[in-house]
């Protein structure tokens, strides 16, 4: 399935959908999403990957890379994730000790949810 | 035992068919369905690795990706580049992971390698017999038929 991304606000962050597969093809795509959303001013950015299907080490290179620009903004930048083949790629690679990853968008847009990028 | 053979220039964009092509196969050998995500991931790392590497050194040649289901099913993915085979393939620490200092490609290959690892029990990495390059071999198991 290709690569959709979809913006919305929600409690005053910026929720990227991503949906599809997200893999060397795609993954910069989803990179240049982000440095725009950034370079618009977003500070609070959630990706929710609810609707990703696939996802590799590309796309985890992405997600750190928006995570440190975020950083560097002194910005937020949290994951939504439920699915239990994603989180196990999080687990394996460590990243889950990296990035603040909610069960839902409301966990991750509740204004004190949301993890620092610091 | 069947041999099914893919080779394709080294775009990303076909690293999705070697993906789809590998699993079919997987599922038609025997391989257990829920070891297909898996075989999925790895497969898609092996050639994202393969094919990365001949973008970086600015090599045409063919990526392959050979599937066979003897006793297992056991699939190579055997790039051409010039490097010992080992190299680019150490895992990070996570305290790395999002350190400010490494690059992008580093992380990607780190986390990928972490990946391969994770997933394959049955892993190795050598060189190539003939000329430069490296041979990444995946192993999973079949049922009985």
């Amino acid at each position: 399935m290709e690569l959709s991304l979809t913006t919305r606000t929600v409690a005053g962050h910026t929720v990227l959908e991503v949906g599809g597969e997200v893999d060397v093809y795609t993954a910069p795509r989803l990179r240049e999403r982000l440095i725009e959303l950034v370079d618009a001013g977003a500070r609070d950015v959630v990706v929710d990957l609810e609707r990703v299907d696939f996802l590799d080490s590309t796309g985890l290179g992405v997600l750190v890379g928006a995570l440190k620009r975020l950083r560097t903004a002194h910005g937020t930048f949290g994951l939504v994730c439920a699915k239990e083949p994603l989180l196990k790629i999080f687990r394996i690679t460590a990243l889950d000790q990296v990035f603040p990853i909610f069960p839902t968008v409301e966990a991750a847009t509740e204004r004190d949810g949301s993890g620092s990028a610091s | 035992m069947a041999t099914v053979r893919l080779s394709f220039s080294p775009a990303p964009v076909h690293v999705r068919t070697a993906r789809l092509v590998g699993v079919a196969v997987a599922r038609r050998a025997g391989v257990a369905e829920e070891l297909l995500d898996e075989v999925r991931l790895a497969i898609g790392e092996a050639c994202t690795r393969a094919v990365t590497l001949h973008r970086q050194y600015g090599l045409t040649d063919l990526v392959t990706v050979e599937m066979s289901d003897s006793d297992s099913y056991t699939v190579r993915v055997i790039d051409h580049a010039p490097i010992e085979a080992s190299v680019g393939l150490a895992k990070l620490p996570p305290d790395e992971l999002a350190d400010e200092s490494l690059t992008d490609d580093a992380l990607t290959t780190g986390v990928g390698f972490a990946l391969l690892a994770g997933f394959v029990d049955d892993l190795q990495v050598r060189p190539v017999e003939d000329g430069p390059g490296t041979e990444v071999r995946m192993i999973w198991p079949v049922a009985r038929r």
